[in-house]
């Protein structure tokens, strides 16, 4: 394809106007119940406005009227697919609040499911972008290999959405005898998938002349906006806060920031934020493979380090590396046993608010591809 | 009129032509059966699952299952479309399906009609359905509907002129519009297919590479043309959520999905006749009996058949401007070299 130019339009004396299309909330590609309020010249987009709010669920309240433990569960509904990973910045900062150290067994469980969890919330990502590009195979490829991770995480804590597993002090309950195996079958099965998927989406000539040179984002705005997660990392800025802030026992692991290396395309289009995902996979492989070398093997009560009575003092501002970017509370507590306030920072809310600056110009199959390339999910972004 | 044998069975009357006119309507019915218990199973095939398991063996009687929903759903009109457009539009769009079945060669002996200018026709009443398509979408009045009606009049104007390229190539090559007068010149076994140089001597596979790219161009356009992945650009599901028919429900929806069906027919038995020798069988005379022709031609269109359905469920969907270069700049350069060698080869062909 040649160089996607501005594309300038002149119909002499022919009388054009422009349309408004609502693109959702009840729209395919729209991950949910966004609405994308869309002006169109043609097939151009020249303008475009994200309504959202249908599904907000006053996540920041009701946490104001539940105690701490209550709090996690709603936690876990902010970013349905990645439960485990949203738990862990909450409790980790009302640990960091109490002055509570857990064992070593608890901070790689910790450590193991967070991951896996990323890897299932990538291979949605990349399969419902590959959706949007009007590839079906591989979405079910990917689904059925998630399949796996959610028993696991059903083994775990009984749930296979919403898990509530991550507990302030500790867990739910320990891993249990054959945990190691099935992780290791899965790291086996998703290097396996990726190289299929690779085979079949992601190096297909059709895929690459769809995404690259689409919904370039430049590293200044990227920044400038907020952005994190893949689709600050797929602009080329090397930040990913397991590394720089490492929490939890991130620091003990050797691993890649992946970043978008604009091999194919150009550094910040939809291509290079997809293949970041795909990085990100296996790096988290080799995250997880070294916790369970790391995991100590003797079982144990993993109730332990419960505290008695959750009610700190403090106010304190705790974040984590999701797979959707930073994800952020920030939760006063004022010496009672539920919170004075939490307040999320959600990582889709701040991605989504660039597109408008990066679609304008494309075409409207554009928007829905530079739409499935900023992976976002509505119940993080409505809260 | 030897190539039809109702009419040597029951003599040149309007019941002939009636029965004639009721055998393809018949297979249409079955092969669209066919064709989505194909589709359904080779998806399931491609996707590593199962697909329908419950109706019937394996699932064998889902087609009709569908088909039995679809006429007990309530038949929408939404308000303020504009209702004789949008009661028409299916049936227009089918009409064009199946009015090329009238120059379908199913057999040396059952030729529905064996006009001088088959090939000529079929590539005419193709693109009628294209209008049915623009009316669907136009008296939708609906803005998705609209945006796939025009994606889809303005990929007709570019898949169609490479694919008229090769259509010409080939009625060069034979010297013939006329659909069994094309297969004729291909009769011998499978290394007299078009496809490897016709009928001729050794000298032609200096020629066989420009007949597979008419072949290949050929056959994307046909893509394009019964709208299927990665050419599905009017319906574009990700997109504008069904395209044309976004409004369309119950039967008239599948009247839409009907003609689709119909023209994946069409355009994989044209590939046949044009450069796969039709009903000959491929080892020359060994089964070349009018019975068994049908046999090879069915084989060699389903074969096509499954072909589309299976790139359907490999490939992502091209964006409508790419579709545009492809054809224009990359098809039709292609399409013109490879007419050019094609029609030197009929030249100096003894």
């Amino acid at each position: 394809m040649a160089e996607r130019k501005e594309i300038e339009i002149d119909f002499g004396r022919v009388e054009t106007e422009r349309m408004r299309l609502n693109v959702g909330p009840q729209h395919p590609s729209t991950h949910g119940v966004l609405r994308l309020e869309v002006e169109l010249e043609g097939e151009i987009v020249t303008d475009v406005i994200p309504h959202i709010g249908y599904l907000h669920r006053c996540f920041e309240k009701i946490s104001e009227n539940s105690t701490f433990v209550q709090v996690v569960p709603y936690i876990d509904r902010m970013d349905y697919i990645t439960s485990m990973n949203n738990e862990l910045p909450y409790v980790l900062g009302i640990e960091k609040l109490m002055g509570i150290k857990v064992s070593d067994r608890i901070e790689s469980i910790r450590v193991i499911i967070s991951e896996l969890n990323r890897i299932a919330s990538h291979q949605i990502a990349v399969a419902t972008f590959g959706m949007d590009a009007g590839a079906f195979t591989p979405f079910l490829f990917l689904f059925r290999d998630r399949e796996m991770i959610l028993n696991v995480f059903e083994k775990l804590s009984g749930g296979r959405l919403l898990y509530n597993y991550i507990r302030v002090g500790g867990l739910l309950q320990d891993a249990y005898p054959s945990f190691k195996n099935d992780v290791l079958d899965i790291i086996r099965k998703v290097r396996e998938t990726n190289v299929e998927i690779m085979n079949l989406l992601i190096d297909n000539k059709i895929f690459i002349e769809r995404t690259i040179n689409v919904g370039t984002l430049p590293a200044d705005v990227a920044i400038n906006f907020g952005c994190s997660g893949p689709m600050l990392r797929g602009s080329g800025v090397k930040y990913d806060l397991r590394k720089v802030e490492p929490y939890s026992i991130y620091d003990k692991f050797d691993f890649e920031v992946s970043v978008g290396d604009g091999k194919i395309g150009t550094v910040g289009d939809s291509y290079n934020r997809n293949i970041v995902r795909m990085y990100e996979m296996e790096e988290s492989c080799k995250i997880i493979e070294q916790a369970l070398k790391f995991m100590p093997d003797a079982s144990e009560d993993v109730h332990a380090t419960f505290p008695k009575k959750i009610a700190p003092k403090g106010e304190i501002y705790t974040k984590a590396e999701n797979p959707k970017g930073e994800l952020g509370f920030y939760i006063i507590a004022d010496g009672k046993n539920k919170p004075y306030r939490v307040k999320g920072r959600s990582p889709s809310f701040v991605n989504l608010s660039v597109l408008p600056y990066i679609s304008k110009g494309y075409m409207i199959a554009d928007l829905i591809i530079i739409l499935g390339s900023v992976d976002i999910v509505l119940g993080e972004i409505d809260r | 009129m030897e190539s039809n044998f109702i009419l040597e069975l029951f003599g040149n009357n309007i019941w002939s032509y009636l029965i004639i006119a009721v055998i393809p309507l018949g297979f249409v019915t079955l092969y669209a059966l066919v064709a989505i218990l194909g589709e359904l199973k080779i998806a399931s095939w491609v996707q590593d699952r199962l697909g329908p398991m419950r109706t019937g063996w394996k699932g064998v009687l889902q087609p009709l299952a569908e088909v039995i929903k679809l006429l007990q759903k309530e038949d929408i009109t939404p308000t303020n479309v504009n209702r004789p457009l949008f009661n028409t539009a299916p049936f227009v769009v089918f009409i064009g399906s199946f009015a090329a079945f009238a120059v379908i060669p199913f057999s040396s002996k059952f030729i529905p009609a064996d006009l001088n200018v088959g090939l000529f026709y079929i590539f005419a009443v193709s693109s009628f359905g294209v209008i049915g398509i623009l009316m669907g979408g136009w008296s939708s009045n609906n803005k998705y509907s609209m945006l796939g009606a025009i994606r889809s009049a303005s990929q007709m104007i570019s898949y169609e002129i490479p694919m008229a390229l090769s259509i010409i190539a080939i009625a060069t090559l034979s010297s013939s519009l006329n659909m069994n007068k094309i297969i004729e010149m291909q009769s011998g076994g499978f290394w007299d297919w078009n496809i490897l140089g016709g009928n001729g001597p050794i000298l032609k596979i200096v020629f066989i590479p420009f007949l597979l790219v008419l072949f290949i161009v050929y056959f994307i356009g046909s893509l394009a043309e019964t709208n299927r992945t990665p050419f599905d650009i009017p319906e574009g599901e990700s997109e504008i959520v069904g395209g044309y028919h976004t409004e369309y429900s119950g039967m008239k929806f599948a009247m839409f999905f009907f003609a689709e069906y119909a023209n994946m027919f069409v355009v994989s038995s044209l590939v046949t006749v044009m450069f796969f020798g039709g009903w000959q069988s491929p080892f020359g005379s060994f089964l070349n009996d009018p019975i068994s022709q049908v046999f090879w031609f069915v084989i060699k269109a389903m074969f096509f058949v499954f072909v589309q359905i299976w790139l359907r469920w490999t490939l992502p969907r091209v964006r409508v401007d790419q579709l545009m270069y492809i054809t224009w700049k990359v098809m039709l350069p292609f399409a013109f070299v490879a007419f050019l060698g094609v029609a030197f080869w009929s030249m100096i062909k003894p």
